[in-house]
C-alpha cells in the first residue's frame, strides 16, 4: 500500500455517520491553474485588485441565468435532511463537507449582498461579508464536492449541491482563481482534441495496437477505425479508454459489439474525448464549446448515430445537455435517440439477438456493479425512468452467471461516488479521494464478506481511475475493477472464432 | 374605536401586503429567471403530468424528506399536517356562513394545534441535540422556531385556557374586508397571538419560511426528463448561438 500522511479510514462494511470534527480537511486545497490556462478559457489570469466586487457581480450574474441557483440559495431550512449524505463528509467528518454547510459558505455571502435581512441583519441569519478568509473557504471546499448529486435526491426541496459548487467554481473563475486540474484538460481538449492530449498519430498507433491484440486473442479482424467518413456511428468515449485499464479493456468490448452487430462505425481524432470538464468549472461557454466539437466531428464524417463509451459525467452532458448545447442534430437519424450510451446499444442487440455470448468466460468472478453517479441521478437510459440502473445490469447479468448487487442505500438512486469525480481526480487531492471513497469500500465490504464478490464494474472512466488508484489502500486489488463492456468482451463469441483454431487443428491432424 | 383596534388592523393591513406583494415578487423572480439545462434529478417523470404528480408527492407527503430521515419526517409532518388542519378551522373566522366541512373539521383542528406544537418542539430539539444540526443552526432558525410555537401556544391557550370572544373577533375580522372596523376584544392573549401572526406573515417572503413557494421552482423536481427528444434552450443561450450565427 502507498505511505500516506493521512489516516485511512477503516471500514467495517456499514457506514456510520461520524460526529464532526471542524476543519479537519481545511488544508486541503488543490493547486491554482497558471495565468495561461485561465486566460485560455476565457478567465482572468490574475485576481484584479476589486475582486470583491468582480465576484459579487458574478453571483449576481448567475442568479439572473440560474434558476437553480436563485431557488436552491432561497429555500433550504437547515432541516439537516443531506448532512449525513455525502461521502466527503463521511470519510472525512469535516461539517462543512455536509451539503448544507458547503451550501452555506456561499450562502451567507449571498444573503449579506442580496438579501434585506442580510443586509440590515446579517448576525442574525448568518450572513457574511465577502473576505479573503470566505474565499480561501470556497477555493477549498467547492473543490471537495464531486457534484454527485446524492444530497439533492434526499433534500425535500431538491436543493442539488452540484449547481452550487459549479456557481461557485464558475463566480473564482471569473475572479482569476481557477483549479489546475480541470482547466489544464479543458484547455488541452481545445488544442488537441482530449483530456489526455494524445494526438492523432497516437490515437491511430493505439487503435491499430488493439486490432492487433484482438486478433492474437480470437483470430478475427475486428477493426477500431479512426476519422473513417460514411460510417454510420460515431462513437465518442473517454480519452481514458485508449490506453488506461481497465478502461481500454472497455472499448475493445465496444468494438467487438459493433462488429458483431454489423453496423459500421468510426472514432474521431477532432473529437476524441466524451468528458466535458466545462460543466465541473459550470461555465455554459466552455462546456458549450467542448460539446459543439462533436457536432462538428459527426457533420465532417457524415455519420446518422452518435453513441458514448462508459463515462458517467460525460453521459449526463451527452444525455441530458447535448441537444441543448449543440442540438438540434436534425442531421442525424431520427429513429435512435441522440445521443445513445453504448449500453442502450448492446442490450439492443442482445434483445434482438445479434450478439452470442459463452458466459462461462467470467465464471471466475462474482460482480457487483457500482452506479456512476451521474448516471444514476442526472440521466437516464432507454425509455423508462430508472433505466440507467436496469440496462447496465441487464448487460452484465447477460455475460455473466455470478452477480449480485451491494447493500439497498448504497446503490442506485442512492449510490455513492466514488470519490473522484467532480473535477477532482488529481493527485494533489488523494487525501480527499481516499477518504471520500469509504462509503463505496464499506458497501464493497459488505457485498464480499455476504456474497463473495470479486470484481466490481462500472460505467465511468473516472469511477475507473479513482477506484484502481484508491482500493488498495482499504486492501482491495486494484484487479478487482473491471468496465462493463470489458465482461461483454470476455464472454461474447465473435463470428468465425474458433474456426481458425479448428482448421488449425485439422491441419496439424492432416500433417 | 380604541387605540388597540386600530393598531392591529393597521398591522394586519400592512402584514397582508407585505406577504402578498413578497410572496408575488418572489413567484416573478423564480418564474422569469430560466433553467438554462435540463437538470432533473432522475429517475424522473418522462411526461408533465408525471412532474405533477411528482410535485404533489413531495408537497402533500414529503417523499424525499421521508427518504432521507424518518424521524424528521415524522416531527416535518406532525407540524406541518397539524398546521394545515389548524389553517383550515381558522377558516371559520374569516367565512360567513362557515362551510360545513370548516365546521365538521373543528373538533379535529383544535386538537391540531399540540400536534403541530410538539411537532416544532421536536424540530427545536434536533437544533441541540444532533451536532450536524447543530452545526448549521443560526439565531435566525431559533427566533422562528420561537415564534412559531408562540403562536401556536398562545392560539391554543385562546382555545383551551381562557376563552376569547369568539363573536367579537370574527366581527373585526369580517371589518377588516370593508374596511368599516369593529373593537377588537382587548384579551392579552389573542392580541399577542395576533401580533405575533402579523409578524410572521412580513417576514414570510424574506425568508427560509418561502421554502413552501420555492419547491414549485426547484428544477431538479419540476422539470420532465426529455433532454433527448426535446430541445431545451433558454433565451440568453440561445442569443450565443445567434451571436455566432449572425
Amino acid at each position: 500500500m502507498a505511505k500516506t500522511n493521512f489516516e485511512v479510514p477503516e471500514i467495517t462494511g456499514v457506514t456510520e455517520v461520524p460526529k464532526i470534527q471542524p476543519d479537519s480537511m481545511a488544508h486541503l486545497e488543490t493547486f491554482r491553474a497558471k495565468p495561461d490556462f485561465m486566460e485560455a478559457l476565457g478567465f482572468p489570469g490574475e485576481m484584479p485588485e476589486n475582486w470583491k466586487e468582480k465576484a459579487i457581480e458574478a453571483m449576481g450574474d448567475l442568479l439572473k441565468k440560474y434558476r437553480s441557483f436563485q431557488v436552491f440559495l432561497d429555500a433550504c431550512v437547515k432541516c439537516g435532511a443531506c448532512t449525513d449524505k455525502c461521502h466527503y463528509f463521511l470519510g472525512t467528518a469535516d461539517p462543512k463537507n455536509m451539503p448544507v454547510a458547503r451550501q452555506d459558505l456561499l450562502r451567507k455571502v449571498y444573503r449579506r449582498y442580496f438579501t434585506l435581512a442580510g443586509k440590515f441583519f446579517p448576525k442574525l441569519v448568518g450572513a457574511i461579508d465577502l473576505t479573503e478568509e470566505v474565499l480561501h473557504d470556497w477555493y477549498n471546499y467547492y473543490h471537495q464536492c464531486s457534484q454527485c448529486r446524492r444530497c439533492s435526491v434526499f433534500c425535500p426541496y431538491g436543493i442539488d449541491t452540484a449547481e452550487i459548487s459549479m456557481a461557485a467554481r464558475e463566480i473564482m473563475d471569473r475572479i482569476g482563481v481557477g483549479d489546475k486540474y480541470c482547466n489544464e484538460i479543458i484547455g488541452k481538449v481545445f488544442r488537441i482534441g482530449n483530456n489526455l492530449g494524445l494526438p492523432e498519430p497516437a490515437l491511430a498507433d493505439t487503435l491499430e495496437g488493439l486490432e492487433e491484440d484482438v486478433y492474437d486473442d480470437t483470430g478475427v479482424k475486428v477493426r477500431y477505425p479512426l476519422d473513417e467518413k460514411g460510417a454510420e456511428i460515431l462513437l465518442v468515449t473517454p480519452s481514458a479508454d485508449f490506453f488506461a485499464e481497465p478502461h481500454v479493456d472497455g472499448l475493445m468490448g465496444y468494438g467487438k459489439v459493433f462488429h458483431e452487430a454489423g453496423v459500421s462505425w468510426t472514432l474521431s481524432s477532432y473529437a476524441s474525448e466524451a468528458a466535458n470538464f466545462g460543466m465541473f468549472i459550470g461555465s455554459y461557454e466552455n462546456m458549450r464549446r467542448v460539446s459543439l466539437r462533436i457536432r462538428k466531428a459527426a457533420l465532417d464524417l457524415g455519420v446518422k448515430r452518435i453513441v458514448f463509451g462508459e463515462c458517467g459525467h460525460a453521459w449526463r452532458v451527452a444525455y441530458a445537455f447535448l441537444n441543448t448545447l449543440a442540438g438540434p442534430f436534425d442531421f442525424l437519424d431520427p429513429n435512435y435517440p441522440v445521443p445513445q450510451h453504448i449500453c442502450e446499444f448492446t442490450w439492443n442487440e442482445i434483445q434482438k439477438g445479434t450478439l452470442k455470448f459463452d458466459k462461462s468466460a467470467n465464471d471466475d468472478m462474482v460482480v457487483t456493479f457500482h452506479d456512476s453517479c451521474n448516471v444514476a441521478r442526472a440521466t437516464r437510459m432507454g425509455d423508462k425512468p430508472g433505466g440507467q440502473f436496469e440496462i447496465p445490469r441487464n448487460v452484465i447479468k447477460a455475460v455473466c452467471n455470478n452477480y449480485v448487487d451491494m447493500p439497498e442505500g448504497t446503490i442506485r438512486e442512492a449510490t455513492f461516488c466514488c470519490g473522484g469525480g467532480g473535477g477532482l481526480l488529481t493527485d494533489d487531492l488523494m487525501e480527499l479521494r481516499v477518504k471520500g471513497a469509504k462509503p463505496r469500500m464499506d458497501a464493497l465490504k459488505a457485498a464480499t464478506d455476504e456474497h463473495g464478490v470479486t470484481h466490481m464494474a462500472a460505467i465511468c472512466a473516472i469511477c475507473k481511475s479513482q477506484f484502481t488508484k484508491v482500493i488498495p489502500y482499504y486492501g482491495f486489488d486494484m484487479d478487482q475493477i473491471v468496465s462493463v463492456h470489458q465482461l461483454v468482451s470476455n464472454a461474447i463469441i465473435l463470428t468465425g472464432q474458433g474456426e481458425n483454431d479448428e482448421d488449425e487443428e485439422s491441419a496439424e491432424d492432416a500433417a | 374605536m380604541s387605540f388597540l383596534t386600530v393598531t392591529i388592523a393597521a398591522l394586519f393591513y400592512a402584514a397582508a401586503a407585505i406577504f402578498l406583494l413578497g410572496i408575488l415578487y418572489r413567484i416573478w423572480r423564480y418564474a422569469t429567471v430560466p433553467a438554462p439545462l435540463k437538470i432533473a434529478t432522475t429517475p424522473a417523470p418522462t411526461t408533465k403530468f408525471g412532474v405533477v404528480l411528482r410535485l404533489f408527492r413531495e408537497v402533500a407527503f414529503f417523499e424525499s424528506l421521508f427518504k432521507s430521515n424518518k424521524l424528521l419526517w415524522i416531527l416535518a409532518i406532525l407540524f406541518h399536517y397539524g398546521l394545515a388542519l389548524v389553517l383550515f378551522r381558522h377558516l371559520r373566522y374569516f367565512l360567513e356562513p362557515v362551510p360545513t366541512v370548516v365546521t365538521l373539521a373543528q373538533p379535529f383542528g383544535k386538537y391540531a394545534a399540540f400536534a403541530m406544537i410538539l411537532g416544532l418542539l421536536g424540530l427545536w430539539a434536533r437544533r441541540f441535540l444532533i451536532d450536524r444540526v447543530r452545526y448549521i443552526t443560526a439565531p435566525s432558525d431559533h427566533l422562528m422556531l420561537a415564534l412559531l410555537v408562540l403562536i401556536g401556544l398562545s392560539g391554543a391557550m385562546t382555545t383551551f385556557v381562557t376563552h376569547t370572544d369568539i363573536v367579537a373577533l370574527k366581527a373585526f375580522i369580517q371589518g377588516l374586508y370593508t374596511f368599516d372596523l369593529k373593537p377588537l376584544p382587548g384579551d392579552p392573549l389573542l392580541v399577542i397571538h395576533l401580533i405575533l401572526v402579523a409578524v410572521l406573515a412580513i417576514i414570510f417572503p424574506y425568508s427560509k419560511l418561502l421554502h413552501g413557494v420555492g419547491v414549485f421552482f426547484s428544477p431538479t423536481r419540476n422539470m420532465v426528463d426529455n433532454p433527448r427528444e426535446q430541445r431545451h434552450v433558454a433565451n440568453w443561450a440561445r442569443k450565443l448561438e445567434q451571436q455566432e450565427n449572425s
